[in-house]
């Protein structure tokens, strides 16, 4: 009776037109699949340079300082493209390599978890109102007013014992899971506080009302209803928290309260570079400027989302 | 305001609704830090009648309470005060589970047609909520019965899957009638369904729903801002002022013989369709806009902006009488 159905354009589609014809998006997503991809094949190199991230070549290090890597821009050679690290030999290239691993997990992680919970409490303070919103956007702005950093350094200990209390082996066993509580709990917040504002807008429409007058319970006004409305901010607060949390966990490492060595990590990297900068600046430079192109990677492709998003929105 | 509320429908047909003393008060800004919430008398006190299969119009400038008392009578706001009995039962006071049972016979067309309808949202989906939400599955499926639905309100049932975007307001208002058809309600309120739309789209869309209210049987509660959009379409008229019922009557005692001031104001607005009459009413412009529901004029509310205005109209409020055909609130009615 009916023919072939007519398939219409839905919003997300448009919004993927979109980015298909920006420049900006289709360099930084580039970019960002690159580092991906070099994470992700960090044991082919292994392989192919028949070394591991955490092997020591004291061989490649000049044996009258007995810490100075031999060579140019800290030993840079056919056999290990980004030099060798001052002290022990290891494989630069190798532990940018999974160094990106390590970075991205976590950070990508705590995203995960701090969307999960943003998104939840959002949903549950905008639409509930009263003294649950009370009691939540207080919380987001007690958390929000921290001093994010300062407060991870003093909380990952205390977390590192409990789980360790819990029999979790210690060393990164313990230190990644509490990397990503740490940073996800001072990530959800920013997260939330944008669904909430989105909610409370979209709770009055008249397509809610609608609902309500078939009967729809609360679950389904939020999840069918509101959820499917807060899928573009939600993914354009992701996508420019994800840089955030690159940095967070950067320097989370970076001072001490992140990943153990000899477990890579650009944060780990850069500071154990801190010692040899004046006599091996390439060793700072690499996993700084590793840094630097992912974050504005990111940067760059969070703002293409939200400008394709939401075409009316201007730079 | 009524102590009579069964005027206006003499004959022995059913009464489907029966709204008496509807009062809604809504929590306005705060006087002072520490002082109360001023209140929003947006509806107060209003009664009438609905027979089973009529259509009502109900009429008054924008901010008089209208959308206020649909969304009452579809019980998407909780009264003040006041009952609504449907169907033999009030349900004014149920809770929401109390409520699940009785929606599906008490359904709402909106006024906006881009804000009613999700966007993220096909028309299948849209359409189709009703039966899901219920758990009615209709016979041959929920698919065909929304493509049935859908040719019924003029709509190309093969758009199933497109978005509420790629429709022009009068058709988004038509989807928005089939999902309020969905599960074959009992009453519909329709809170300005074609103001949004263009003058000539207007006329299509009440014809819809004039045919829909003849082969379904269906009782309407059909909402303007002006007495012009629902002359063709309502049986009875009610005209609303500042939260009050000033007058009902049948269409053609209250657009003959209208006996309100207001109403008179309002009908002199109304485009003249019969030459006949054109005679024999003279043009009433109303001044200012409708004044504040927080603060209410003392009396009858409308003394601020009437022209036969006395002293007893600021003293006492005027209640609902039946004067002849009509029943109407006011001191000096014509
Ligand atoms: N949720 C609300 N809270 C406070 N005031 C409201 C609310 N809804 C409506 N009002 C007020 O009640 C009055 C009547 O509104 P409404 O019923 O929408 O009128 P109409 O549909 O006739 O234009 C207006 O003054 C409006 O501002
Ligand atoms: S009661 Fe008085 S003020 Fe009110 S409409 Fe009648 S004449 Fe006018
Ligand atoms: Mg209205």
């Amino acid at each position: 009776m009916i023919g072939a159905p007519i398939q219409g354009r839905s919003p997300a589609r448009m919004a993927w037109d979109r980015i298909k014809k920006d420049r900006t998006a289709k360099i930084s997503a580039i970019t960002v699949a690159f580092i991906f991809l070099l994470a992700l094949a960090s044991p082919i190199f292994t392989w192919i340079l028949h070394t591991t991230p955490d092997q020591f070549h004291p061989e490649t290090l000049d044996p009258s300082f007995g810490t100075n890597p031999v060579g140019k821009l800290g030993g840079i050679s056919a056999q290990h493209w980004f030099g060798v690290e001052p002290r022990t030999g290891r494989d630069v290239f190798l532990r940018f390599a999974y160094g990106a691993r390590t970075s991205l997990s976590i950070a990508l992680s705590a995203t995960a978890l701090a969307t999960l919970i943003g998104v939840l409490v959002g949903l549950v303070s905008g639409f509930f109102g009263k003294t649950v919103d009370l009691v939540l956007t207080r919380t987001m702005e007690i958390i929000l007013a921290f001093p994010s950093i300062l407060f991870a350094l003093a909380v990952t200990p205390v977390l590192e014992n409990l789980l360790e209390s819990w029999g979790v082996p210690t060393g990164n066993a313990t230190r990644i899971p509490v990397m990503i509580v740490v940073l996800s709990m001072f990530g959800w917040p920013y997260i939330a506080r944008i669904v909430r504002g989105q909610v409370i807008s979209l709770r009055e429409k008249e397509f809610v009302e609608a609902a309500r007058s078939i009967g729809a319970s609360r679950t389904h006004l939020v999840f069918k209803e509101i959820l499917p409305n807060l899928w573009a901010p939600i993914l354009v607060t992701v996508a420019l928290n994800i840089p955030t949390m690159i940095t967070s966990e950067a320097a989370l490492t970076f001072l001490g309260a992140g990943v153990i060595d000899p477990t890579s990590d650009w944060g780990a990297m850069l500071l154990a570079s801190v010692p040899f900068y004046s006599v091996d600046p390439m060793y700072t430079f690499i996993p700084g400027f590793g840094l630097f192109i992912l974050v504005l990677a990111f940067n760059l492709l969070g703002d293409s989302v939200r400008d394709a998003l939401d075409p009316r929105s201007s730079r | 305001m009524s102590q009579n509320s069964k005027v206006g429908n003499d004959s022995g047909e059913e009464i489907i609704l029966s709204v008496s003393g509807l009062t809604k008060h809504f929590p306005g800004a705060k006087t002072s830090f520490f002082g109360k919430h001023e209140i929003v008398q947006a509806v107060d006190g209003v009664s009438f009648d609905v027979a089973a299969g009529e259509s009502l119009g109900l009429v008054g400038e924008s901010g008089c309470g209208k959308s206020t008392t649909g969304r009452l009578i579809t019980r998407l706001l909780e009264p003040t005060a006041g009952t609504v009995v449907f169907d033999g039962q009030d349900i004014s006071k149920l809770n929401n589970s109390e409520l699940r049972p009785i929606r599906s016979d008490l359904q709402m067309i909106f006024q906006d047609p881009y804000a009613s309808l999700n966007p993220r949202h096909t028309v299948g989906t849209i359409v189709s909520t009703p039966f899901k939400i219920n758990k009615v599955v209709p016979e041959g499926g929920v698919k065909k019965r929304v493509q049935e639905i859908l040719e019924i309100v003029g709509l190309n049932p093969e758009h199933y899957n497109r978005y509420p975007h790629e429709f022009s307001g009068g058709q988004r208002q038509r989807i928005g009638i089939a999902r309020a058809l969905a599960l074959r309600p009992k009453l519909i309120v329709a809170d300005e369904p074609v103001s949004a739309l263009d003058v000539s789209i207007q006329a299509q869309i009440i014809n819809l729903m004039k045919d829909l209210q003849k082969d379904f049987g269906l009782t309407f509660i059909f909402i303007a801002h002006d007495l012009a959009v629902v002359r063709h379409f309502a049986q009875r008229v009610a005209v609303m002022y500042l939260g009050n019922i000033v007058e009902i009557a049948d269409r053609d005692t209250l657009y003959s013989s209208p006996k309100h001031p207001y109403t008179k104001a309002l009908l002199s607005a109304v485009p003249e369709a019969d030459p006949d009459a054109v005679g024999a009413r003279e043009r009433i412009r109303l001044t200012g806009d409708v004044p504040n529901p927080i603060n209410p004029p003392s009396g009858c509310r409308f003394r601020t902006r009437c022209w036969k205005a006395q002293d007893i109209c600021a003293s006492s409020a005027p209640a609902l009488l039946q004067i002849g055909q009509t029943q109407v609130a006011c001191h000096f009615p014509e």
